[in-house]
Protein backbone atom coordinates (compact mmCIF):
# COMPACT_ATOMS: atom_id res chain seq x y z
CA UNK A 1 0.00 0.00 0.00
CA UNK A 2 1.33 3.28 -0.42
CA UNK A 3 1.28 5.62 2.24
CA UNK A 4 1.98 8.78 0.22
CA UNK A 5 -1.62 8.55 -1.17
CA UNK A 6 -3.17 8.89 2.00
CA UNK A 7 -0.32 11.08 3.95
CA UNK A 8 -0.43 13.57 0.83
CA UNK A 9 -4.08 13.94 0.25
CA UNK A 10 -5.63 14.94 3.70
CA UNK A 11 -9.43 15.05 2.15
CA UNK A 12 -8.84 11.21 1.68
CA UNK A 13 -7.25 10.74 5.05
CA UNK A 14 -10.19 12.38 7.03
CA UNK A 15 -13.01 10.06 4.95
CA UNK A 16 -10.49 7.44 5.62
CA UNK A 17 -10.85 7.94 9.51
CA UNK A 18 -14.83 8.43 9.54
CA UNK A 19 -15.00 5.15 8.12
CA UNK A 20 -12.95 3.43 10.10
CA UNK A 21 -14.60 4.89 13.56
CA UNK A 22 -18.16 4.43 12.26
CA UNK A 23 -17.29 0.59 12.41
CA UNK A 24 -17.66 0.85 16.04
CA UNK A 25 -20.50 2.63 16.05
CA UNK A 26 -21.82 0.63 13.21
CA UNK A 27 -21.43 -2.35 15.48
CA UNK A 28 -22.07 -1.28 18.63
CA UNK A 29 -24.71 1.20 18.65
CA UNK A 30 -27.12 0.67 15.00
CA UNK A 31 -28.49 -2.42 16.08
CA UNK A 32 -29.72 -1.02 19.73
CA UNK A 33 -31.98 1.32 17.59
CA UNK A 34 -33.80 -2.16 16.36
CA UNK A 35 -33.90 -4.14 19.49
CA UNK A 36 -36.65 -5.08 22.02
CA UNK A 37 -34.88 -4.27 24.76
CA UNK A 38 -33.62 -1.59 24.68
CA UNK A 39 -36.59 0.27 22.43
CA UNK A 40 -39.89 -1.27 24.18
CA UNK A 41 -41.03 0.03 27.80
CA UNK A 42 -41.45 -2.30 30.63
CA UNK A 43 -44.98 -3.54 31.77
CA UNK A 44 -46.83 -0.38 33.21
CA UNK A 45 -44.49 2.05 32.14
CA UNK A 46 -46.35 5.83 32.21
CA UNK A 47 -45.38 9.37 30.41
CA UNK A 48 -44.75 11.58 33.89
CA UNK A 49 -47.23 12.91 34.58
CA UNK A 50 -47.00 17.21 34.60
CA UNK A 51 -45.93 17.77 37.78
CA UNK A 52 -43.47 15.08 37.57
CA UNK A 53 -42.28 16.39 34.57
CA UNK A 54 -41.44 19.73 35.34
CA UNK A 55 -39.75 18.13 38.36
CA UNK A 56 -37.60 16.67 36.11
CA UNK A 57 -36.63 19.80 34.43
CA UNK A 58 -35.49 20.93 37.71
CA UNK A 59 -33.60 18.40 38.55
CA UNK A 60 -31.67 19.26 35.22
CA UNK A 61 -31.97 22.44 35.61
CA UNK A 62 -30.04 22.37 39.26
CA UNK A 63 -27.57 19.44 37.63
CA UNK A 64 -28.80 17.01 40.19
CA UNK A 65 -27.21 14.46 37.13
CA UNK A 66 -24.09 15.69 37.36
CA UNK A 67 -23.65 14.48 40.95
CA UNK A 68 -26.36 11.80 41.18
CA UNK A 69 -26.30 8.42 38.75
CA UNK A 70 -29.17 6.79 37.57
CA UNK A 71 -28.31 3.84 37.18
CA UNK A 72 -27.89 0.86 39.70
CA UNK A 73 -25.52 -1.79 37.71
CA UNK A 74 -25.90 -5.60 38.20
CA UNK A 75 -23.05 -6.03 40.90
CA UNK A 76 -24.42 -7.47 44.12
CA UNK A 77 -23.10 -4.55 46.30
CA UNK A 78 -25.38 -1.83 44.22
CA UNK A 79 -28.54 -3.93 43.78
CA UNK A 80 -28.00 -4.45 48.15
CA UNK A 81 -27.80 -1.05 48.64
CA UNK A 82 -29.97 0.36 45.47
CA UNK A 83 -32.51 -2.20 44.69
CA UNK A 84 -33.08 -4.09 41.08
CA UNK A 85 -30.49 -3.21 38.82
CA UNK A 86 -31.82 -0.78 35.71
CA UNK A 87 -33.08 -2.17 32.73
CA UNK A 88 -33.21 -0.05 29.10
CA UNK A 89 -36.93 -0.63 29.39
CA UNK A 90 -37.52 2.04 31.86
CA UNK A 91 -35.98 4.83 29.96
CA UNK A 92 -37.43 4.48 26.50
CA UNK A 93 -39.56 7.76 27.77
CA UNK A 94 -36.39 9.95 28.95
CA UNK A 95 -35.03 12.79 26.27
CA UNK A 96 -32.52 13.06 27.08
CA UNK A 97 -32.10 9.95 29.74
CA UNK A 98 -30.18 11.50 33.11
CA UNK A 99 -28.01 7.98 34.11
CA UNK A 100 -25.12 10.64 34.87
CA UNK A 101 -21.49 9.55 35.06
CA UNK A 102 -20.64 10.35 38.29
CA UNK A 103 -21.20 9.50 42.17
CA UNK A 104 -20.52 12.33 44.29
CA UNK A 105 -23.74 11.30 46.21
CA UNK A 106 -25.40 7.85 45.69
CA UNK A 107 -27.04 6.39 42.62
CA UNK A 108 -31.44 8.02 42.53
CA UNK A 109 -32.52 5.07 39.97
CA UNK A 110 -34.77 3.41 42.62
CA UNK A 111 -35.33 6.22 45.31
CA UNK A 112 -38.61 6.35 44.81
CA UNK A 113 -40.70 5.73 47.85
CA UNK A 114 -37.76 4.84 50.08
CA UNK A 115 -37.75 8.58 51.99
CA UNK A 116 -40.88 10.05 52.97
CA UNK A 117 -42.12 13.37 51.02
CA UNK A 118 -40.96 15.57 54.15
CA UNK A 119 -37.48 13.84 54.56
CA UNK A 120 -36.84 14.66 51.04
CA UNK A 121 -37.85 18.79 51.46
CA UNK A 122 -36.09 18.56 54.85
CA UNK A 123 -32.90 17.30 52.87
CA UNK A 124 -33.20 19.42 49.78
CA UNK A 125 -33.61 22.75 52.18
CA UNK A 126 -30.20 21.70 54.42
CA UNK A 127 -28.67 18.20 53.90
CA UNK A 128 -27.00 18.35 56.98
CA UNK A 129 -30.34 18.75 59.05
CA UNK A 130 -30.87 15.02 58.73
CA UNK A 131 -27.18 13.86 56.95
CA UNK A 132 -24.76 15.63 58.96
CA UNK A 133 -22.05 14.12 56.84
CA UNK A 134 -23.71 15.60 53.68
CA UNK A 135 -21.83 17.24 51.56
CA UNK A 136 -24.66 18.11 49.19
CA UNK A 137 -25.34 21.86 48.42
CA UNK A 138 -28.85 23.16 49.81
CA UNK A 139 -31.43 23.91 47.34
CA UNK A 140 -33.74 26.71 49.92
CA UNK A 141 -34.67 28.81 46.47
CA UNK A 142 -36.75 25.33 45.27
CA UNK A 143 -39.13 26.57 48.09
CA UNK A 144 -39.90 29.89 47.00
CA UNK A 145 -40.43 29.27 43.29
CA UNK A 146 -43.35 28.51 42.71
CA UNK A 147 -44.34 27.14 38.89
CA UNK A 148 -47.65 28.35 36.32
CA UNK A 149 -47.14 24.95 34.06
CA UNK A 150 -47.48 27.53 30.74
CA UNK A 151 -44.54 25.31 29.03
CA UNK A 152 -46.01 22.30 30.51
CA UNK A 153 -47.93 21.55 27.29
CA UNK A 154 -45.25 22.48 25.23
CA UNK A 155 -42.63 20.21 26.75
CA UNK A 156 -45.24 17.33 26.40
CA UNK A 157 -45.39 17.84 22.90
CA UNK A 158 -42.01 18.31 21.93
CA UNK A 159 -41.81 14.77 23.93
CA UNK A 160 -44.67 12.73 21.95
CA UNK A 161 -42.35 14.17 18.67
CA UNK A 162 -39.44 12.13 19.32
CA UNK A 163 -42.22 9.28 20.55
CA UNK A 164 -43.38 9.41 24.54
CA UNK A 165 -46.77 8.91 24.24
CA UNK A 166 -48.63 12.00 25.81
CA UNK A 167 -52.19 11.63 24.74
CA UNK A 168 -53.99 14.96 23.70
CA UNK A 169 -55.82 14.56 27.12
CA UNK A 170 -52.34 15.03 28.67
CA UNK A 171 -51.49 18.00 26.86
CA UNK A 172 -54.94 19.89 27.24
CA UNK A 173 -54.72 19.41 30.95
CA UNK A 174 -51.05 19.95 31.08
CA UNK A 175 -51.32 23.27 32.89
CA UNK A 176 -54.51 22.37 35.16
CA UNK A 177 -52.58 21.08 38.01
CA UNK A 178 -50.38 24.30 39.00
CA UNK A 179 -53.77 26.32 38.53
CA UNK A 180 -53.54 27.02 42.70
CA UNK A 181 -50.35 28.78 41.75
CA UNK A 182 -48.94 27.10 45.12
CA UNK A 183 -46.52 24.84 43.45
CA UNK A 184 -43.61 25.23 43.85
CA UNK A 185 -40.54 23.37 42.81
CA UNK A 186 -39.60 21.77 45.44
CA UNK A 187 -42.90 19.59 45.43
CA UNK A 188 -42.52 19.36 41.93
CA UNK A 189 -38.81 17.68 42.42
CA UNK A 190 -40.24 15.58 44.96
CA UNK A 191 -43.07 14.44 43.13
CA UNK A 192 -40.36 13.45 40.32
CA UNK A 193 -37.98 11.64 42.59
CA UNK A 194 -40.67 9.57 44.42
CA UNK A 195 -41.79 7.95 41.17
CA UNK A 196 -38.28 7.00 40.43
CA UNK A 197 -37.51 3.45 39.91
CA UNK A 198 -40.91 2.12 41.40
CA UNK A 199 -41.84 -0.09 38.75
CA UNK A 200 -39.58 -3.04 39.03
CA UNK A 201 -40.05 -4.67 42.56
CA UNK A 202 -36.92 -5.03 44.56
CA UNK A 203 -34.93 -8.03 43.36
CA UNK A 204 -32.52 -8.89 45.58
CA UNK B 1 -31.68 -10.28 18.23
CA UNK B 2 -32.93 -10.91 14.41
CA UNK B 3 -30.91 -12.96 12.59
CA UNK B 4 -30.09 -9.75 9.98
CA UNK B 5 -28.66 -7.39 12.84
CA UNK B 6 -26.38 -10.68 14.28
CA UNK B 7 -25.22 -11.07 10.66
CA UNK B 8 -24.77 -7.25 10.45
CA UNK B 9 -22.53 -7.31 13.52
CA UNK B 10 -20.40 -10.37 12.65
CA UNK B 11 -19.76 -8.99 9.09
CA UNK B 12 -18.63 -5.92 10.62
CA UNK B 13 -16.60 -6.75 13.01
CA UNK B 14 -14.63 -9.70 11.31
CA UNK B 15 -14.25 -7.30 8.79
CA UNK B 16 -12.85 -4.53 11.33
CA UNK B 17 -10.29 -7.35 12.55
CA UNK B 18 -9.33 -8.50 9.30
CA UNK B 19 -8.67 -5.09 8.30
CA UNK B 20 -6.72 -4.26 10.94
CA UNK B 21 -4.21 -7.41 10.16
CA UNK B 22 -4.00 -6.12 6.71
CA UNK B 23 -3.26 -2.74 7.45
CA UNK B 24 -0.83 -4.43 9.36
CA UNK B 25 1.06 -6.38 7.17
CA UNK B 26 0.39 -3.95 4.56
CA UNK B 27 2.25 -0.98 6.12
CA UNK B 28 5.09 -2.77 7.76
CA UNK B 29 7.31 -1.52 5.51
CA UNK B 30 7.37 1.05 2.55
CA UNK B 31 7.79 -0.66 -0.68
CA UNK B 32 10.92 0.90 -2.35
CA UNK B 33 11.55 -1.61 -5.20
CA UNK B 34 14.53 -3.87 -4.95
CA UNK B 35 16.13 -3.13 -8.10
CA UNK B 36 17.12 0.27 -6.87
CA UNK B 37 18.99 -0.88 -3.53
CA UNK B 38 22.13 -1.88 -4.04
CA UNK B 39 23.96 -5.12 -2.09
CA UNK B 40 24.97 -3.90 1.46
CA UNK B 41 22.74 -0.80 1.59
CA UNK B 42 19.60 -0.18 4.11
CA UNK B 43 17.15 0.78 1.80
CA UNK B 44 15.66 4.55 2.58
CA UNK B 45 12.27 6.18 2.05
CA UNK B 46 13.44 8.38 -0.98
CA UNK B 47 12.74 11.53 1.69
CA UNK B 48 15.69 13.58 1.89
CA UNK B 49 15.40 17.04 3.81
CA UNK B 50 18.54 18.80 3.99
CA UNK B 51 20.22 16.19 3.36
CA UNK B 52 19.08 14.19 5.90
CA UNK B 53 17.50 10.88 4.72
CA UNK B 54 14.51 8.35 6.33
CA UNK B 55 15.61 4.80 6.25
CA UNK B 56 13.24 2.46 5.67
CA UNK B 57 12.97 0.08 8.36
CA UNK B 58 9.77 -2.31 9.35
CA UNK B 59 7.89 -1.35 12.54
CA UNK B 60 9.36 -2.53 15.46
CA UNK B 61 9.10 -5.86 16.38
CA UNK B 62 7.93 -4.90 19.97
CA UNK B 63 5.05 -2.56 18.54
CA UNK B 64 4.34 -5.20 15.76
CA UNK B 65 4.11 -8.17 18.00
CA UNK B 66 1.89 -6.52 20.92
CA UNK B 67 -0.43 -5.22 18.08
CA UNK B 68 -0.62 -8.88 17.15
CA UNK B 69 -1.82 -9.83 20.20
CA UNK B 70 -4.20 -7.16 20.57
CA UNK B 71 -5.55 -9.07 17.41
CA UNK B 72 -5.39 -12.59 18.75
CA UNK B 73 -6.95 -11.61 22.16
CA UNK B 74 -9.88 -10.34 19.83
CA UNK B 75 -10.53 -13.55 18.54
CA UNK B 76 -9.99 -15.40 21.35
CA UNK B 77 -12.39 -12.95 23.48
CA UNK B 78 -14.75 -13.25 20.75
CA UNK B 79 -15.00 -16.89 20.83
CA UNK B 80 -15.08 -17.17 25.04
CA UNK B 81 -17.59 -14.31 25.52
CA UNK B 82 -20.76 -12.58 23.57
CA UNK B 83 -20.06 -10.48 21.15
CA UNK B 84 -20.47 -11.61 17.98
CA UNK B 85 -24.09 -11.05 17.15
CA UNK B 86 -26.32 -13.33 18.99
CA UNK B 87 -23.55 -16.13 19.42
CA UNK B 88 -23.05 -16.32 23.23
CA UNK B 89 -19.71 -17.55 23.32
CA UNK B 90 -18.39 -20.89 24.52
CA UNK B 91 -17.82 -19.88 28.37
CA UNK B 92 -21.99 -19.30 28.26
CA UNK B 93 -20.93 -15.63 30.18
CA UNK B 94 -23.92 -12.89 31.05
CA UNK B 95 -23.37 -9.60 33.15
CA UNK B 96 -26.77 -10.88 34.64
CA UNK B 97 -25.48 -14.28 35.62
CA UNK B 98 -22.44 -13.04 37.00
CA UNK B 99 -24.80 -10.69 39.50
CA UNK B 100 -26.69 -13.61 40.30
CA UNK B 101 -23.43 -16.19 40.84
CA UNK B 102 -22.42 -13.30 43.57
CA UNK B 103 -26.06 -13.04 44.80
CA UNK B 104 -26.12 -16.92 45.43
CA UNK B 105 -22.75 -17.01 46.96
CA UNK B 106 -23.77 -13.98 49.18
CA UNK B 107 -26.77 -16.11 50.49
CA UNK B 108 -24.92 -19.15 51.16
CA UNK B 109 -22.66 -17.40 52.95
CA UNK B 110 -25.24 -15.11 55.10
CA UNK B 111 -28.22 -16.92 54.93
CA UNK B 112 -26.94 -19.73 57.88
CA UNK B 113 -25.83 -16.24 59.84
CA UNK B 114 -29.61 -14.74 59.52
CA UNK B 115 -31.19 -18.63 60.01
CA UNK B 116 -29.46 -18.98 63.30
CA UNK B 117 -30.99 -15.39 64.70
CA UNK B 118 -34.63 -15.83 62.71
CA UNK B 119 -35.95 -18.19 65.67
CA UNK B 120 -34.73 -16.25 68.34
CA UNK B 121 -37.23 -13.64 70.67
CA UNK B 122 -35.96 -10.36 70.95
CA UNK B 123 -35.54 -11.00 74.37
CA UNK B 124 -32.69 -13.34 73.12
CA UNK B 125 -31.32 -11.11 70.02
CA UNK B 126 -31.14 -8.45 73.30
CA UNK B 127 -28.66 -10.64 75.00
CA UNK B 128 -26.88 -11.63 71.80
CA UNK B 129 -23.83 -8.64 71.01
CA UNK B 130 -23.03 -10.00 67.63
CA UNK B 131 -26.90 -9.95 66.98
CA UNK B 132 -26.77 -6.61 68.05
CA UNK B 133 -23.57 -5.73 66.39
CA UNK B 134 -25.40 -6.66 62.77
CA UNK B 135 -28.41 -4.86 63.91
CA UNK B 136 -26.23 -1.69 64.47
CA UNK B 137 -25.04 -2.33 61.14
CA UNK B 138 -28.55 -2.13 59.19
CA UNK B 139 -29.88 0.37 61.31
CA UNK B 140 -26.92 3.01 60.42
CA UNK B 141 -26.99 1.98 56.83
CA UNK B 142 -30.99 1.97 56.33
CA UNK B 143 -32.82 3.82 59.05
CA UNK B 144 -30.78 6.52 60.83
CA UNK B 145 -31.04 8.75 57.41
CA UNK B 146 -34.30 9.84 58.86
CA UNK B 147 -33.61 8.23 62.47
CA UNK B 148 -30.34 9.25 63.33
CA UNK B 149 -26.98 7.75 63.72
CA UNK B 150 -28.19 7.37 67.30
CA UNK B 151 -32.04 6.61 66.76
CA UNK B 152 -32.98 9.91 68.49
CA UNK B 153 -34.65 10.77 65.55
CA UNK B 154 -35.08 14.88 64.74
CA UNK B 155 -37.79 17.27 64.11
CA UNK B 156 -40.49 15.28 62.13
CA UNK B 157 -38.76 12.01 62.56
CA UNK B 158 -39.39 10.26 66.25
CA UNK B 159 -36.97 9.17 68.59
CA UNK B 160 -36.22 5.29 68.37
CA UNK B 161 -34.33 5.31 71.73
CA UNK B 162 -36.92 6.76 74.45
CA UNK B 163 -40.22 5.04 75.44
CA UNK B 164 -42.80 6.45 73.85
CA UNK B 165 -44.24 5.02 71.01
CA UNK B 166 -46.61 6.03 68.29
CA UNK B 167 -47.57 2.92 67.00
CA UNK B 168 -46.66 0.66 70.03
CA UNK B 169 -43.67 -0.57 71.40
CA UNK B 170 -43.87 -4.36 71.43
CA UNK B 171 -41.59 -6.21 68.92
CA UNK B 172 -44.36 -7.14 66.96
CA UNK B 173 -45.35 -3.53 66.76
CA UNK B 174 -41.70 -2.73 66.17
CA UNK B 175 -41.51 -5.52 62.98
CA UNK B 176 -44.82 -4.04 61.70
CA UNK B 177 -44.00 -0.85 61.61
CA UNK B 178 -40.56 -1.27 59.95
CA UNK B 179 -41.97 -4.33 57.37
CA UNK B 180 -45.33 -1.99 56.29
CA UNK B 181 -44.11 1.51 57.07
CA UNK B 182 -46.47 3.94 58.51
CA UNK B 183 -48.47 6.56 57.53
CA UNK B 184 -49.39 9.81 59.76
CA UNK B 185 -52.24 11.73 58.94
CA UNK B 186 -53.51 14.29 61.23
CA UNK B 187 -55.68 16.78 59.52
CA UNK B 188 -55.44 20.51 59.06
CA UNK B 189 -58.00 22.12 61.71
CA UNK B 190 -56.80 25.88 60.66
CA UNK B 191 -60.11 26.42 58.23
CA UNK B 192 -62.57 23.98 60.70
CA UNK B 193 -61.68 25.62 64.21
CA UNK B 194 -60.59 29.32 63.02
CA UNK B 195 -57.75 30.82 64.10
CA UNK B 196 -59.05 30.95 67.70
CA UNK B 197 -59.76 27.60 67.91
CA UNK B 198 -56.12 26.69 66.89
CA UNK B 199 -55.19 28.97 69.72
CA UNK B 200 -57.41 27.68 72.68
CA UNK B 201 -57.29 24.07 71.29
CA UNK B 202 -53.63 24.55 71.71
CA UNK B 203 -53.62 26.38 75.19
CA UNK B 204 -56.04 23.50 76.37
CA UNK B 205 -52.88 20.98 75.24
CA UNK B 206 -50.52 22.64 77.00
CA UNK B 207 -52.59 22.12 80.04
CA UNK B 208 -53.05 18.40 79.56
CA UNK B 209 -49.57 18.24 79.14
CA UNK B 210 -49.00 20.04 82.18
CA UNK B 211 -47.29 22.83 80.94
CA UNK B 212 -47.75 26.91 81.82
CA UNK B 213 -51.56 27.59 79.70
CA UNK B 214 -53.68 30.29 79.52
CA UNK B 215 -56.77 28.77 81.62
CA UNK B 216 -59.39 30.97 80.26
CA UNK B 217 -58.40 29.99 76.65
CA UNK B 218 -58.11 26.19 77.31
CA UNK B 219 -61.68 26.33 78.85
CA UNK B 220 -62.55 27.13 75.40
CA UNK B 221 -60.30 24.97 73.85
CA UNK B 222 -61.65 21.89 75.94
CA UNK B 223 -65.04 21.73 73.69
CA UNK B 224 -63.14 21.85 70.28
CA UNK B 225 -60.80 19.25 71.94
CA UNK B 226 -63.89 17.10 73.08
CA UNK B 227 -65.67 17.48 68.87
CA UNK B 228 -62.54 17.38 67.07
CA UNK B 229 -59.06 16.15 68.32
CA UNK B 230 -60.76 13.20 71.28
CA UNK B 231 -61.40 10.63 68.41
CA UNK B 232 -58.10 10.20 67.54
CA UNK B 233 -56.07 11.22 70.73
CA UNK B 234 -58.34 9.89 73.38
CA UNK B 235 -60.55 11.95 75.45
CA UNK B 236 -58.09 12.00 78.10
CA UNK B 237 -54.97 12.85 75.73
CA UNK B 238 -52.89 9.83 75.86
CA UNK B 239 -53.54 9.03 72.54
CA UNK B 240 -53.80 5.87 70.33
CA UNK B 241 -51.37 3.34 68.98
CA UNK B 242 -53.68 2.07 66.29
CA UNK B 243 -54.19 5.37 64.49
CA UNK B 244 -50.66 6.78 65.42
CA UNK B 245 -52.52 9.27 67.43
CA UNK B 246 -49.22 10.81 70.04
CA UNK B 247 -49.91 11.13 73.12
CA UNK B 248 -50.41 14.84 74.21
CA UNK B 249 -50.10 14.61 77.83
CA UNK B 250 -46.32 14.14 78.28
CA UNK B 251 -42.84 15.97 77.07
CA UNK B 252 -42.70 14.25 73.54
CA UNK B 253 -43.37 16.61 70.83
CA UNK B 254 -42.69 15.12 67.46
CA UNK B 255 -43.28 18.29 65.40
CA UNK B 256 -41.80 20.48 67.86
CA UNK B 257 -42.90 22.00 71.69
CA UNK B 258 -43.27 25.61 71.06
CA UNK B 259 -46.58 27.46 71.22
CA UNK B 260 -45.99 28.32 67.48
CA UNK B 261 -45.22 24.85 66.19
CA UNK B 262 -48.08 23.50 68.39
CA UNK B 263 -50.27 25.92 66.77
CA UNK B 264 -48.87 25.21 62.99
CA UNK B 265 -49.46 21.41 63.70
CA UNK B 266 -52.94 22.15 64.50
CA UNK B 267 -53.55 24.60 61.85
CA UNK B 268 -52.16 22.73 59.01
CA UNK B 269 -52.16 18.96 59.91
CA UNK B 270 -49.10 16.72 60.08
CA UNK B 271 -48.45 13.44 57.50
CA UNK B 272 -45.99 11.58 59.00
CA UNK B 273 -44.90 8.86 56.66
CA UNK B 274 -42.40 6.07 57.75
CA UNK B 275 -41.81 3.56 54.14
CA UNK B 276 -42.23 0.22 53.66
CA UNK B 277 -38.78 -1.70 54.82
CA UNK B 278 -40.54 -4.94 54.02
CA UNK B 279 -39.78 -5.32 50.26
CA UNK B 280 -36.07 -3.86 50.31
CA UNK B 281 -34.95 -5.10 53.48
CA UNK B 282 -37.08 -8.88 53.81
CA UNK B 283 -37.72 -10.30 56.65
CA UNK B 284 -34.65 -11.51 57.90
CA UNK B 285 -33.19 -8.15 58.32
CA UNK B 286 -36.04 -6.66 59.74
CA UNK B 287 -35.98 -9.10 62.66
CA UNK B 288 -32.37 -8.19 63.69
CA UNK B 289 -33.18 -4.39 63.24
CA UNK B 290 -36.35 -4.92 65.56
CA UNK B 291 -33.95 -6.53 67.83
CA UNK B 292 -31.71 -3.94 67.51
CA UNK B 293 -34.24 -0.79 67.76
CA UNK B 294 -36.19 -2.83 70.78
CA UNK B 295 -32.58 -2.26 72.52
CA UNK B 296 -32.36 1.21 72.18
CA UNK B 297 -35.71 2.37 73.89
CA UNK B 298 -34.78 -0.63 76.43
CA UNK B 299 -31.34 0.95 77.26
CA UNK B 300 -32.99 3.70 78.27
Amino acid sequence: MKHEIVEKNIGLMMVLIVIAISFGGLAQVIPLFWQAETTEPIAGLKPLGAIALEGRDIYIKEGCHVCHTQMVRPLRAETERYGHYSVAGEHVYEHPFLWGSKRTGPDLARVGGRYSDNWHMAHLYNPRDVVPESNMPGFSWLFENTLTGEDTAAKMTALRIVGVPYTDEDIANAAVPFASGEVTEVDALVVYLQQLGTLLTRKR
Amino acid sequence: MSTFWSIWIIVITAVTIAGCTWLLFATRKIEVSSKDIKDGEVPTTGHVYDGIEEYDNPLPAWWFNMYLGTVIFAVIYLVLYPGMGSYAGVLGWTQIGQWQEEVDAAEAKYAPIYEQYANMSVEELIANPNAMKMGRRLFNNNCSVCHGSDGRGSYGFPNLADSDWLYGGTAADIKASITHGRKGAMPAWGAVIGEKGVDNVAEYVFGISGREHNTDKATEGAKIYATYCASCHTPEGTGMTALGAPNLTDSVWLYGGSPSLVRHSIRNGRNGNMPAQGEMLKAEKIHLLTGYVYSLSKSQ
